[in-house]
């Protein structure tokens, strides 16, 4: 069986292919796939018509106790034989039925293929668990179908209804299905069944798997869904709407029913929403003008019969159950095979406008009568013998089957009545109308239809030998003896006399109805208004609650986060944290001349009108911090401040030379009171949380025992450095890791072209021509803005300051210094070479590409890591190694070192990469820009 | 620990002017902003440890060191908002080479929901009053593409 299910599940993956290479001849052999499964379902009716149950068990996921538990007994059977046949047959039709070149064949052809697959998957599920995957699988699939024609918005809003309809109801059932697995201690329904709980736990249980079952099987008030999905081509509607997917809802009431059908709330809710469903169905075919809608309404009308037959869970009704899921399958299949073929050859399908079609296709008629002698329950076919059953079945009953049996009569009436309008509708002389010139129906296409025509007739002919196989299902509801025979005559029986009743006075509505103008109708409970004005109310509050929270403005998001910050820590701070009773001005008065210094700066960089004046404002505050860093006993960082504030602003000042001298200004001043109102606030609550939080340590720091380790494990005297390349490395290691992206960032958001990137590179040839590399000292093709003395002296200096980074990276273990500070002075002295002599100077000092030297870094970085994990240590482990060189002496050397210099690496490349994107590369677009903006004439001369 | 006026100040001063400069919204400003903000958040990790000599074995005795710890966080703070000012300042100069100022505007998506709110409407209503099987009359989607040009400024 998984076999069979896995076939469908390639056959649907290679579908498109073969669609692309045969047309639509290709659904000839897909239609082999759905056989197979009929076929060996065939050679199975040996033992099912023994009882016992084909079981098939893989283990899929142990850990979750799922497993993939297949068990055919006779329902799934039948099913099987179902979901194959009808699934061969329909794909053979649509061969014929569609063109070779319409686009959406391959599409349809994996998608009904995967279809068959998941609907044989779920009528031979033992584990609930995975029948539930293949009940969602199939609503999936159904929701490709409906929607096959993408650019319909008909078409999209039923597949949409079709599926949030049937999802829904299939998560209700999945909690119903956990709740009854979870008590049993497995999922397998075949051992559930033997292990229910009882009480109200059974009963919210089977609500929310009827909630499921009802709904996919389109019964009251989940019905609406059914006729929307029409908008299906005519394949999908005979396979799933009529043969297939509709039923899994009833297959699932009839694999549950044996064990549950004495709960609570079952019967009920069965017999009513199907009674309800079998009459309004009925009555809603009865006034439809389109045939195929007409066939829909009727199939959701029949769909209540079978819950109604199915729900009353005895013996003999299970077993007209059963036959009549069978006549169904293959009444309902045909009449649609039928509306498309008459749709096919007289181009509508719309009863007003079709006359004399049974006169001239004469074979169609045959088929359609056949069929719909089933459907309205006439003597030989299956449906009659089905429904006799049924009506003896309730006949022998108490009081509520009496009822019952008054509600399913009516409903046959109308069934007998909706079958006439649809002949009548189709295939009769309207004097009116001016008859049908339709083409040749072709065998290819009216041969599916008539097999299973002529099935039914077959079915009801032998009725015996069906009664055989099927009594086993039947058998499985307790206390039963042995009961009731399917057979085409009984002799004259009431139920006989009942049966010619209803179809008497279904004769008599027809007649009474069909002279009236037809009103178009819909279902009068109709589900859909709910359904979409609830769809409606979700968007409008999504739209709502989105309007109202995403309003698109960075302030506005940045105020919230803000405001959070001092609501949630500010309130904290006022609430109960101990404020600390004792404080000090400063450490040395020095702190305060800086802390004024910072102070008045950063409050003049806030108000200042002008970009430079702003940025230079903002500088001296990172000064005054580093002044702070100093006073404090940090001279690492006031090192790093002092170079970091000295990049940036030489960063700063490349940008905007382009830009605005001038802030562009806001005129509301609302806003901006309102800016450093909320700016105040924040600032209040930070020096708050910096009062309390350093009142607050009063434990013994973590780095107490710093220095010593750093001496004796890092081999470094400076413990800050050793902290950062060894104590916490890997804290290190993440911030190169983002120092690369930013940098790369950078490079992408300025380079307009990715061929510019070249240029990033700066190697002389790879860029443009100007990039000539000059020689030492002597000016190379300069600018006419550039300084020549400035350029000398900057490369006389260059070597010093690149030799004093280095310096500064291998002291820094042991003196202020380290890979941060030393790859911002090698960084600083590009910079300077750049400024003196622009991008040809910038490249005749590093003639590398950025995104080398920081792709190189890294690797370095890492490659200290996984070299100590090599050699036994942990990731990013130093160790210490003391050696003597001859005329050095003796070395006392640590691996950090090498990590440090990877880092010095990743600095020097970012510097050189921001140099390369705001300096250079602007540079050249500007000079691109100007040129552009001169006159064309101006342009030819200087080409000349 | 007892706490520190002057850096206390420091602290509430730098983080309101970054605060206030941060919600502006021309990118220079906000970049300042940032960097003021940096400064202002690397000094209040300061505070967590106690001030004192370097931290360098032989320079100064152990018990006068500062704490090295948020030192060391600091230190890669502080070259991070290197890399923060790099990538601000692209973005930028970006903005103004494709619209002409650094101002950040509003999410245009964003912003069409806001106004399919302000008219009491659904998500679905735009697809019908823009026609049903018309996909091109997006006009958020005209501008990306309009933006999305290279060299988009002429």
């Amino acid at each position: 069986m998984l076999a069979l299910v896995a076939v469908h599940a390639l056959a649907a993956v290679v579908a498109p292919a073969l669609v692309r290479l045969w047309g639509r001849r290709a659904l000839h052999l897909l239609a082999c796939v759905p056989a197979a499964a009929l076929g060996w379902a065939l050679t199975q009716t040996g033992t099912v018509r023994s009882g016992t149950p084909v079981v098939e068990t893989v283990t899929w996921v142990p850990q979750l106790g799922l497993d993939i538990a297949l068990r055919m007994g006779t329902l799934s059977w039948l099913m099987v034989l179902l979901v194959g046949g009808v699934g061969a047959l329909v794909l053979v039709y649509a061969a014929h039925y569609f063109r070779s070149d319409d686009p959406g064949l391959g599409r349809f052809a994996a998608v009904f293929v995967a279809f068959a697959g998941a609907m044989l998957g779920l009528v031979v599920s033992d584990d609930l668990l995975l029948l539930y995957v293949f009940w969602e699988l199939t609503t999936v699939f159904s929701y490709l179908l409906i929607g096959s024609d993408p650019t319909r918005r008909a078409s999209r809003h039923a597949a949409m209804r079709a599926l949030l309809v049937t999802t829904l109801g299939g998560l209700a059932m999945l909690a119903g299905f956990v709740m009854l697995g979870q008590h049993a201690g497995t999922y397998r329904w075949s051992e559930v069944a033997d292990n229910l709980p009882d009480g109200g736990y059974l009963t919210v249980a089977l609500v929310l798997v009827l909630l499921g079952a009802l709904s996919k099987s389109a019964i009251f008030p989940f019905s609406f869904w059914l006729p929307g999905a029409m908008a299906a081509p005519t394949p999908v509607s005979a396979y799933l709407h009529a043969a297939a997917m509709v039923k899994a809802g009833v297959f699932l009431v009839a694999l549950l029913g044996p064990a549950v059908a004495e709960a609570t709330p079952w019967r009920p809710v069965l017999l009513a929403g199907g009674l309800v469903t079998l009459l309004l169905g009925g009555w809603a075919a009865l006034r439809q003008v389109d045939l195929k809608l007409l066939l829909a309404y009727g199939t959701v009308s029949q769909l209540g019969l079978l819950m109604v037959i199915l729900g009353a869970g005895g013996r003999d009704t299970a077993l007209a159950g059963v036959a009549m899921v069978l006549a169904h399958a293959m009444f309902k299949a045909t009449l649609f095979l039928v509306v498309g073929v008459v749709d096919h050859v007289a181009g509508t399908r719309d009863l007003r406008e079709l006359s004399g079609l049974g006169r001239r296709a004469p074979a169609l008629t045959a088929v359609a009568g056949l069929a719909a002698a089933s459907m309205a329950g006439l003597p030989p076919m299956a449906g009659f013998v089905a429904k006799e059953a049924a009506v003896e079945a309730f006949l022998h009953g108490g009081t509520t089957e009496l009822v019952v049996l008054g509600g399913v009569l009516v409903g046959s009436t109308l069934t007998v009545a909706y079958t006439l309008r649809f002949l009548w509708g189709a295939f009769t002389v309207k004097p009116d109308v001016p008859p049908a010139r339709p083409g040749p129906v072709g065998w290819p296409l009216l041969g599916p239809a008539a097999v299973l025509a002529v099935a039914g007739l077959a079915a009801g002919a032998l009725a015996p030998a069906v009664d055989r196989v099927l009594a086993p299902y039947a058998d499985l509801y307790p206390g039963a003896g042995p009961g009731y025979h399917l057979a085409l005559w009984h002799g004259l029986t009431p139920a006989l006399g009942l049966s010619v009743l209803a179809i008497a006075a279904g004769v008599g509505v027809f007649l009474l109805l069909h002279r009236r103008q037809p009103r178009l109708v819909r279902l009068p409970f109709d589900g859909a208004t709910v359904h979409d004005r609830l769809a409606r109310g979700v968007d409008r509050a999504a739209v709502e609650l989105t309007g109202a929270t995403q309003r698109g403005s960075l302030p506005f998001y940045l105020g919230v986060i803000l405001l959070v910050l001092v609501v949630l820590p500010g309130g904290a701070l006022l609430a109960g944290v101990p404020w600390p009773r004792r404080f000090h001005l400063w450490d040395t008065p020095l702190q305060a001349v800086a802390a004024a210094v910072v102070v008045v700066s950063a409050v003049a960089a806030a108000r200042a009108r002008r970009r430079l004046t702003a940025m230079i404002l903002v500088g001296v505050t990172g000064y005054g911090t580093a002044l702070l860093f100093i006073l404090h006993g940090a001279p690492d960082l006031a090192l790093t401040q002092f170079l970091v504030e000295t990049v940036t602003i030489v960063m700063v000042v490349l940008v905007l030379r382009r830009l605005p001298a001038t802030f562009s200004e806001r005129p509301t001043r609302a806003g901006r009171r309102g800016r450093i109102a909320l700016g105040v606030v924040v600032g209040v609550v930070a020096a708050g949380m910096a009062y309390v939080a350093a009142g607050a340590r009063v434990a013994t720091p973590i780095s107490v025992g710093f220095p010593a380790e750093a001496v004796s494990y890092g081999g470094g005297k400076n413990v800050v450095n050793v902290t950062l390349v060894d104590i916490r490395a890997w804290d290190t290691m993440g911030e190169i890791a983002v120092l690369v992206v930013a940098a790369t960032g950078v490079a992408s958001l300025i380079f307009r072209h990715s061929r510019d990137l070249d240029l990033r590179s700066g190697i002389p040839g790879v860029g443009r021509s100007e990039s000539v590399r000059p020689r030492w000292l002597t000016s190379g093709a300069t600018a006419r803005q550039q300084s020549v003395i400035l350029q000398v002296v900057t490369r006389l200096l260059f070597h010093a300051i690149v030799l004093f980074s280095i310096y500064l990276l291998f002291s820094g273990h042991n003196a202020p210094g380290g890979g941060f500070a030393a790859g911002l002075v090698a960084g600083l002295g590009l910079a300077v070479r750049y400024l003196a002599g622009g991008r040809t100077e910038l490249n005749g000092a590093a003639p590398v590409d950025a995104g080398l030297v920081l792709g190189a870094g890294l690797f370095v970085a890492v490659g200290t890591g996984l070299a100590a994990m090599v050699l036994g240590g942990e990731f990013l482990q130093s160790a210490l190694l003391d050696f003597h060189v001859p005329v050095l002496g003796h070395v006392h050397f640590v691996t950090s070192v090498f990590f440090d210099v990877g880092v010095y690496l990743i600095v020097v490349g970012l510097v050189l990469d921001i140099l390369r994107s705001l300096g250079a590369e602007m540079d050249r677009q500007q000079e691109t820009d100007q040129r552009e903006s001169e006159p064309a004439g101006h342009r030819t001369e200087e080409l000349v | 620990m007892s706490p520190n006026l002057s850096y206390v100040l420091v602290v509430g001063v730098l983080v309101a002017a970054g605060v206030t400069l941060l919600l502006e919204r021309s990118l220079t400003r906000v970049l300042m902003g940032v960097i003021l903000l940096g400064n202002g958040a690397n000094l209040l990790l300061l505070t967590g440890g106690r001030s004192g000599g370097a931290p360098i074995v032989g320079t100064t005795a152990e018990q006068d060191m500062a704490d090295p710890l948020p030192q060391a966080m600091v230190l890669t703070a502080i070259v991070i908002t290197l890399g923060m000012t790099a990538f601000l300042l692209a973005l930028a100069y970006r903005s103004w080479h494709l619209n002409g100022h650094d101002e950040v505007q509003d999410d245009v998506e964003d912003r069409r929901i806001v106004e399919l709110a302000d008219r009491d409407k659904g998500p679905g209503t735009a697809d019908v009053e823009a026609g049903d099987d018309d996909p091109a009359s997006d006009p958020a989607e005209e501008q990306v593409a309009a933006t999305g040009a290279p060299g988009g400024r002429a």
